[in-house]
């Protein structure tokens, strides 16, 4: 029997343990919460060969410091990260999507994400929690998931089980790219808007605030006029769902969004996009490109492609 | 019964049943919802009702727009069982503290604590959904004396078990959260139970809800 845990010196900013997402709850008001960047969890599990929807911690900004008690494991960091193990006598500079092994007493600092928002640690093995609803995804703000609802705490200790070190270590080679534009299908109400801010939508850019977080993301910009009505009959939303308000700066609906929502809907980001979306930090210039349904789903389709071919360059 | 299915981005259905808000509307909402769970299609991921909208999410990666639309097309509907919703009484206390736009109230809407209250407590009402936040449930209809708008500035914290009404519709927040509606009462019942997986909520769509109002000391006893 494996006996180690992670003593949690500093928790960072809002550490969680996430998953795939809990599905078909949205009816009795329980998101669909997940890793916020799919791809970069993706490859945090493929990485140290654990499943592909195996638990990993996610971080946002400041990541945690962490000190391992116990037996050897090895772990990776995905997405685009400063990070140092600090060994008794030594101090190692950390790669991205590669993994490392850990051994008693190390500690592994995740200073920060660097022009980006999250960041996930994955280990080989799994972490002693439970799932709710079938997921290992916490929602702090319905206090549902692991760690009972809440975020990874400073003093805490985050017990690993079966932890499997035997594996090599593995890397690949992979840069997070910026993207240029957020493409967007056009929403339910596109047509309240007035003819100019139709346009404005489009053509002029939008900034991300500080007012952004695992439910939505609060741009700022070119005020968006509504001709029609500022409030909608409730309705369910969506992940990527763009509602404008009566102040008239859109927000974007994130993985913790709320399920239900009063708030005419321009425009919703296409699936492909959403990995990107999530890692513009505040201050983050995003202009909105149209695109069409059918080029939508072929854009999936090649995001799905690229991060399989990527999973299969793993070495 | 759906008027309209039209895409929500490139993986949601959303399925239009009229401009109306009424029970008969909501019923056919609630009974495709049913339907649609009963089935479980591939690819759906989540299913959410609202007073006359149903948005079906889907797995991008297992099925498209068109094909699930032509499914939900041509999906032969079962009169369901248990649609007769549950009748739920629900406590509220209605002490000054709890209150907290009462007396906004009678300004908005002109007329006495009293007799919003009266009116308030004379009827029974619909669950048409539940959501927003978990457990969250929104029911209907208010008498038309007691139709306020929302706050100007939503609250930036609600306090769990706050009952609220706006327009034709009363709530009551499950947790802690923001949120723009008026507030008369608030309900000591945890509507929400995040440790039942099999029935985390207490009031579900379809539901009757009967509130009662009970006096400062009897809420308390609830937590005795």
């Amino acid at each position: 029997m494996n006996e180690s845990y992670f003593e949690v010196i500093r928790p960072g900013i809002n550490t969680t343990f996430q998953d795939l997402g809990r599905k078909n709850l949205y009816h009795i008001g329980v998101p669909f919460s997940g890793a916020m960047d799919n791809r970069n969890y993706t490859l945090a599990n493929a990485i140290v060969g654990n499943k592909i929807n195996a638990p990993a911690i996610e971080f946002a900004f400041q990541g945690p410091l962490l000190k391992l008690r116990g037996e050897t494991i090895i772990f990776n960091i995905t997405g685009n990260i400063t990070f140092n193990i600090l060994k008794k006598n030594k101090t190692i500079e950390g790669n991205c999507y590669q993994s490392y092994i850990l051994e008693d007493g190390d500690e592994l600092d995740i200073a920060s994400t660097n022009n980006s928002v999250y960041g996930y640690l994955a280990i080989g093995g799994s972490f002693d929690i439970e799932a709710q609803w079938d997921s290992f995804s916490t929602n702090i703000k319905a206090k549902i998931g692991p760690n009972d609802g809440k975020k990874i705490e400073k003093d805490q200790m985050i017990k690993i089980i079966s932890a499997n070190s035997k594996t090599s270590t593995r890397k690949l080679d992979y840069l997070n790219t910026k993207i240029e534009n957020i493409r967007v299908i056009k929403g339910t109400n596109f047509n309240y808007f007035s003819a100019e801010s139709k346009k404005n939508f489009f053509d002029k850019e939008f900034s991300v605030t500080k007012l952004s977080d695992r439910m939505g993301m609060r741009l700022e910009g070119i005020k968006l006029k509504n001709d029609v009505d500022t409030n909608i009959k409730s309705e369910g939303i969506i992940k990527g769902v763009i509602q404008v308000p009566s102040d008239g700066n859109p927000i974007i609906m994130l993985s913790d969004h709320g399920t239900i929502g009063g708030y005419p809907k321009i425009g919703v980001v296409i699936s492909a996009d959403y990995d990107k979306l999530v890692q513009l930090p505040p201050g983050s210039k995003i202009k909105f490109k149209e695109i069409d349904l059918a080029s939508a789903e072929l854009l999936f389709k090649l995001y799905q492609m690229e991060t399989m071919n990527l999973v299969s360059k793993i070495k | 019964m759906i008027k309209n299915i039209s895409n929500l981005g490139d993986a949601a259905l959303y399925c239009d049943f009229g401009i109306e808000v009424n029970k008969e509307t909501n019923a056919k909402v609630i009974k495709y919802f049913k339907n649609i769970k009963e089935k479980k299609i591939k690819g759906i991921t989540n299913i959410t009702p609202s007073y006359n909208k149903l948005i079906i999410s889907f797995d991008l990666s297992l099925t498209k727009f068109k094909e699930l639309k032509k499914i939900i097309e041509n999906l032969e509907l079962k009169e369901i069982l248990n649609n007769k919703g549950k009748i739920i009484k629900i406590p509220i206390c209605c002490d000054k503290k709890f209150a907290l736009d009462i007396n906004n109230l009678e300004k908005k809407l002109n007329i006495s604590e009293e007799k919003i209250y009266e009116k308030f407590f004379s009827k029974d009402y619909y669950c048409y959904m539940t959501g927003f936040i978990a457990g969250h449930p929104f029911l209907g209809d208010t008498d038309i004396s007691l139709r306020a708008k929302r706050l100007e500035t939503p609250r930036v914290r609600i306090p769990k078990g706050s009952v609220g009404i706006t327009e034709q519709f009363c709530n009551i927040y499950s947790f802690e959260s923001p949120g723009g509606w008026n507030i008369i009462g608030n309900t000591p019942l945890n509507i929400f139970d995040n440790t039942n997986e099999l029935k985390p909520n207490l009031i579900n769509p379809g539901d009757t809800v009967s509130f009662e109002q009970i006096s400062i000391d009897e809420y308390k006893k609830y937590y005795e």
